[in-house]
């Protein structure tokens, strides 16, 4: 099982905070084709150029590797200070 | 977490000067740089009337903990602090606290910026603004991120 957490505007936009993906194994640039295959209406928002991802608590890139027990994050560009 | 470094998320007001005190006080340093960020009233062109700040628990800790540990290879550092408020606040309310000791005051004022640039540009914080327009309404907004904060970053990288 994967935990995915959405943060911020984000959050709001996907109506949802956090979810869980059973069985999930691959690349984070899959676990995102994987949510916007499951959810259409997710695609225009989690694709966004400027949405950051990020695999146990780190900032990563879609080639991250993503397996059971790991924590994904997505979220726009931060604005705290 | 090195033992004279202090990094807190909380969502109660910020003590200021217990923060400085706590900082200054068994250093020995000669030079102690602080910044300290509040709720401003405008922001893009419209008047604020308050702020919720949102954070990434764990991932937030983190990142400040990298942050300081970049800080102490680049300056000579004795102790360091950086404290975030998260939550409801109100104008003139402090977002957050970042202190640093060194023996130099240059080393200080640098760090001490270098540390700001990274966490307005890294540290996983959101903040969504409540703002009124002419007739009084209000409604609420997410910042957007500012390229003027990741050129101000871009600079540490150049130099």
């Amino acid at each position: 099982m994967v935990k995915v957490l959405f943060f911020a505007r984000l959050r709001q936009q996907l109506g949802r905070g956090e979810m869980t993906l059973a069985d999930f194994s691959g690349s984070l640039g899959d676990l995102r084709e994987t949510l916007c295959e499951q959810h259409p209406d997710w695609r225009a928002h989690l694709q966004r150029e400027d949405i950051r991802m990020a695999v146990n608590q780190a900032l990563a890139d879609t080639g991250e590797r993503v397996q059971a027990g790991d924590e994904v994050a997505f979220f726009p560009p931060v604005t705290g200070g | 977490m090195n033992a004279v470094d202090r990094i807190a998320v909380c969502e109660t007001p910020l003590d200021v000067a217990g923060e400085y005190a706590a900082l200054q006080g068994s250093s020995g340093d000669g030079a102690c740089a602080l910044f300290v960020g509040s709720v401003r009233d405008f922001n893009a062109g419209r008047d604020v009337c308050g702020l919720a700040l949102e954070h990434y628990p764990g991932m937030t800790e983190k990142s400040l903990q990298g942050i300081i540990v970049d800080a102490r290879s680049r300056w000579p550092l004795g102790r360091v602090a950086i404290v975030h408020r998260v939550g409801p606040m109100q104008i003139n309310d402090e977002i957050v606290f970042i202190g640093v000791t060194s023996p130099h005051r240059q080393a200080a004022f640098a760090a001490c910026q270098y540390m700001m640039d990274r966490l307005k540009t890294e540290a996983p914080f959101w903040k969504r603004e409540t703002v009124s327009d002419q007739s009084g309404n209000t409604s609420q907004r997410w910042i957007e991120a500012r390229a003027s904060d990741a050129e101000e970053m871009d600079k540490w990288s150049a130099g």
